[in-house]
């Protein structure tokens, strides 16, 4: 072998390395995440990302309860399958704790301003004072109502109103033959369905799912009254299939003005004001969620946060991405591409002190009370030795509330009484958390 | 010896055929309809057949949003593969317990059939941990092995039951001439197992590109095939029939037309020995 | 010699076939027994390799099990009623002279090439669904009311998915068999004046038979892990929530695997007896 042969080959070979060290450079990183719209928003906006960076995504969107699934089994497994992950409030302690996420404490963007995120939000995803998960969008729940029908039944909404009131209201302003219902809620079961809605009006009937001693409570007066106050509510003025409406259902249901008041999610209220989906997009206005006096209201809280697991070879990346899509410089982008309306919401005080957002979103300011009501520290008005708003964050929650929640919206069908649905919930957690060790 | 029938009774019979026949084909027409309607002519009321603005726009949405062409090529890979392999571990498998049946033959048809009653879930979380053991996990041959595991029994069961229609003595006389097993197999039993084999790889084809469990949870990226790519579009927010139905059709095309012009084919073996 | 010869040769055929099912078989379901004896609750990072039999105990024991084994017979035997019952029909149709057979043919075995996911989406969305469904509009057309379909008769609704699938499946073998019926047999008893009726069931049905054997047992190993139909629709609400769906939750809802492999090895044993059972039957009809 000559010395040129020699040279030409080393050349090549520094060209190779080289080519390898650029090729190593622009890495490849998986997302999954749900398919709904503030998130397929993300995804379509996400080129820009690639583009700034010369990183590649690989999005993986699927439905929530696919997604959970998959989820689920990958971090459980330690799979790594995945860089980043679209989880709740639910899951983030759980996974935190378990060390199962990495700590988003350090390694942000420069001007990823963790200070800013709304104080709610953020403690719902701190454990032991590491932030685990970035908050994308961040929700809780109030009243969405139709003013022209409102007006019509002759009743203004207060900006606080009572559960006795919307009851009232939604009474006053069904009409069946023209396939108006007065009150539309989730009936669907599931934790994150009906239980959602059920356990944070619960809360403010002054019921709870466990005492101190973690003995299930559906025996109580205060659970009795929640769920008949719902049942009879939703047989006097709910819609004909409530039992299977989730929030996508109950969704179109107001977009078509087949509701006329819509407890749930503060997101919808873009969904619902927006025109060129919803029929009656001029005619919504906003409350907070009901109370009964007991001093806590019926709203939950709840962020979609991007997360990324320790099982993650592209942690990094993972970082700039995250950073990238939950950061200020991400709202701006939504907002001059789809107008300020469509950003997500919820996360981000200085989001709620733009005027051009404020002036935009007249949800704005009905989203941030809900958000800054809820307390998911204490949230009953009884002492409890859990956490969370809407659902109660122990692992094994999900299980049994996705049970619990079959039980209730059986009785919604009117396939058993609440008595009985309580009865079985009563027995089902209770052998539940027996097998848990509780 | 073709009964002579009235043209009124004939017409009769068409009559009756076609309208059960259309009743049966509906959900896929409506599908097909919705998939061409704007979201909110989608869910109009009433229902509008024929006469709307016929858009594409929902598959350009769903041509966007993901990634079909990967996903179409992973279900043709992973459904033929699988099959195919399938194939190849069973025809001699069957063809031996046609043909040389022994004492405990029936039995182990009767197992094979049996695993295939095993409830999926039950093995999930052993199966993610062997896949990630051999850092296999979201790749297509990982799927390639499990459904061709799954369908494994079914085939065997169908080429068993077609091979054992085929007359003994052929074989035989093919014996006496002193061709060996070998040649028994390539000139003398494959030419006339050739239906039952095709159709076997027809049914299989079908089984796999339609199976959901596995499909959806040991994939994510690389290896996930269209009942996959179906999940991003249940259930999102807002309006959505125009785009499921649209994603629907583009996941079910395929196969639909494979089986329609390959129907004669399937339906030559579909027989389980259920015909004597 | 010879039948020495090719026994040996058969069991090295036999051999790859068996020999791949038995790891497909062995190593999974040894894990499952193997977790089924253990506590291993992932999501709150348990892992007890022995506790004896507390998983098979609150499996066994609890109320949902017995429901879940109601449902699951529940399902299976009406989807293969309706099948067997409208593939006999639906065969007999077909063997009919009339214009245009292959198209009908076509038209009938569609939904046999639609994935359950997909089958599942479009009938709750899109019929089943009390606001937006085809049947509400035609339950208002005719002046009733819109029916809820799926948590008025949900084990109802889902049976009509599957049956609706299965259907083409059952016709098709059905279809082989009608065909295969001689037509001197069926034109003697015409002429011997005996009524429709009873040529159908003196002459066809029994002809019948095996076909019909053939076909319970085919779906039957597919309707015994239903999962996807009831996944889409109604998430096992309702009492739809049969014993592959109650192994689903305890694995992965409640991510219990303890629990979980106990029930899967609990289906494993139950689906064995119905093995032995069906093969019983099938195995003496197809035997002649």
């Amino acid at each position: 072998m000559n010395t040129k042969q020699r040279m030409l080959g080393t050349t090549v070979g520094l060209g190779l390395m080289a080519g390898l060290a650029s090729v190593a450079l622009a890495e490849e990183i998986t997302i999954a995440t749900v398919n709904n719209g503030d998130m397929v928003r993300m995804q379509s906006l996400s080129p820009q990302w690639e583009k700034d960076t010369g990183n590649t995504i690989n999005w993986v969107v699927l439905e929530e309860n696919v997604l959970r699934q998959n989820v689920t089994t990958d971090i459980s497994t330690g799979g790594g399958q995945y860089d980043v992950m679209t989880i709740g409030t639910y899951e983030a302690p759980i996974w935190g704790n378990n060390g199962w996420l990495v700590s988003l404490n350090e390694g942000m963007a420069d001007d990823w301003n963790a200070d800013d995120l709304l104080p709610a939000i953020r403690g719902g995803l701190t454990v032991d004072g590491e932030l685990v998960a970035a908050p994308f969008y961040g929700e809780s729940s109030m009243v969405m109502y139709r003013k022209d029908l409102m007006e019509k039944a002759g009743l203004e909404m207060p900006e606080a109103p009572t559960w006795d009131f919307i009851r009232e209201a939604a009474a006053a302003m069904t009409d069946r033959d023209n396939e108006i219902n007065g009150i539309c809620a989730r009936g669907k079961a599931g934790w994150g369905e009906n239980m959602a809605f059920l356990t944070a009006m619960s809360n403010s009937f002054g019921a709870r799912w466990f005492d101190m001693d973690w003995a299930p409570q559906f025996e109580s007066e205060a659970w009795s009254n929640t769920l008949n106050f719902y049942l009879d509510m939703m047989k006097e003025s709910g819609p004909a299939g409530a039992a299977n409406n989730g929030f996508n259902e109950n969704l179109t249901l107001f977009q078509q003005g087949k509701c006329g008041m819509w407890i749930d999610a503060t997101v919808a209220a873009s969904f619902v004001t927006n025109p060129k989906d919803s029929t009656v997009a001029d005619q919504v206005g906003f409350a907070l969620a009901p109370d009964t006096g007991l001093g806590k209201r019926g709203n939950w809280l709840w962020a979609w946060s991007l997360a990324i697991p320790t099982s993650s070879e592209k942690q990094d990346v993972a970082k700039d991405f995250v950073s990238w899509a939950t950061g200020q410089g991400y709202t701006a982008l939504v907002a001059e591409n789809e107008g300020w309306a469509n950003v997500p919401p919820g996360t981000r005080t200085s989001l709620y002190e733009n005027q051009d957002y404020l002036d935009a979103a007249p949800f704005a300011q009905m989203t941030l009370n809900s958000i800054n009501s809820a307390d998911p520290q204490k949230p009953t008005v009884e002492e409890v030795p859990y956490t969370g708003v809407q659902f109660v964050a122990i692992p094994e929650f999900a299980g049994i509330a996705n049970q619990v929640g079959q039980q209730f919206s059986n009785a919604l069908a009117g396939n058993q009484t609440a008595e009985e649905a309580l009865e079985n919930a009563q027995a089902l957690t209770l052998e539940e958390m027996e097998a848990a060790g509780y | 010896m073709a009964r002579a029938i009235s043209p009124r009774k004939k017409l009769m019979w068409t009559a009756l055929s076609w309208g059960i026949g259309l009743m049966i084909f509906f959900p896929i027409m409506w599908t097909f309809l919705t998939s061409f309607k704007s979201e909110s002519t989608a869910i109009s009321d009433p229902p509008v057949w024929l006469f709307f603005d016929w858009t594409t726009e929902n598959y350009s949405t769903v041509l966007a949003r993901s990634n079909y062409p990967l996903a179409l090529m992973n279900s043709i890979i992973i459904a033929v593969g699988s099959t195919l392999l399938g194939i190849l571990i069973a025809v001699p498998a069957a063809w031996a317990m046609a043909f040389v049946p022994g004492k405990r033959t029936k039995d182990v048809l009767l197992w094979m059939l049996s695993t295939k009653m095993l409830p999926a879930v039950g093995v999930l979380y052993p199966l993610v941990l062997i896949a990630k053991y051999f850092g296999i996990m979201d790749s297509r041959i990982l799927l390639v092995v499990i459904l061709m595991l799954i369908n494994l029994p079914i085939i065997v069961w169908m080429l068993y039951t077609y091979f054992r229609e085929i007359p003994g003595e052929i074989l035989e006389a093919a014996r006496m001439d002193g061709a060996n097993l070998k040649n028994e197999i390539i000139y003398v039993l494959t030419p006339m197992a050739v239906p039952g084999i095709a159709s076997t790889i027809l049914l299989n084809i079908i089984l796999a590109w339609n199976e959901a469990f596995w499909t959806i949870l040991l994939t994510t990226v690389n290896a996930a095939p269209l009942t996959k790519f179906i999940a991003s579009f249940s259930a999102p927010e807002g309006l959505f029939y125009a785009k499921l139905s649209a994603a629907s059709i583009m996941a079910i095309a395929p196969i639909l037309i494979m089986g329609w012009f390959s129907q004669k084919q399937l339906v030559r073996g579909l027989t389980f020995g259920a015909v004597k | 010699m010879a039948t020495e010869h090719s026994k040996s040769s058969a069991r090295i055929m036999i051999a790859p076939a068996v020999f791949v099912l038995l790891v497909w078989m062995l190593v999974p379901l040894c894990m499952t027994l193997y977790f089924s004896f253990a506590d291993y609750r992932p999501m709150r990072a348990t892992f007890d390799a022995w506790i004896g039999f507390d998983n098979y105990v609150s499996f066994l024991t609890s109320s949902s099990f017995l429901s879940s084994l109601g449902t699951t017979l529940w399902m299976v035997g009406g989807i293969l009623s309706i099948t067997i019952a409208g593939g006999v029909v639906l065969a007999l149709l077909l063997d009919q002279p009339m214009f245009g057979q292959g198209i009908v043919r076509i038209l009938v075995i569609a939904p046999f090439f639609v994935m359950p996911t997909v089958s599942a989406l479009v009938w709750k969305n899109m019929f089943f669904n009390v606001d937006n469904g085809l049947f509400s509009y035609l339950f208002k057309f005719f002046g009733a009311q819109p029916y809820d379909f799926l948590s008025q008769s949900p084990l109802f609704s889902i049976v009509i998915i599957v049956a609706w699938q299965w259907l083409p499946f059952a016709t098709l073998i059905l279809l082989t068999a009608v065909q295969s019926l001689s037509s001197e047999q069926l034109e003697a008893a015409e002429m011997d004046g005996a009524p429709p009726l009873s040529r159908f069931w003196y002459i066809i049905l029994p002809h019948l038979s095996r076909a019909i054997t053939v076909v319970i047992l085919i779906q039957t190993i597919f309707l015994l892990s239903i999962f996807a139909e009831i996944f889409v629709t109604t998430n096992g609400a309702f009492g739809t929530r049969t014993l592959t769906y109650l192994v689903y939750q305890r694995v992965l809802e409640s991510q219990n695997i303890g629990l979980g492999s106990a029930g899967g090895i609990v289906a494993v044993i139950l689906a064995n007896f119905v093995a032995i059972f069906l093969m019983r039957i099938v195995g003496k009809n197809l035997d002649n």
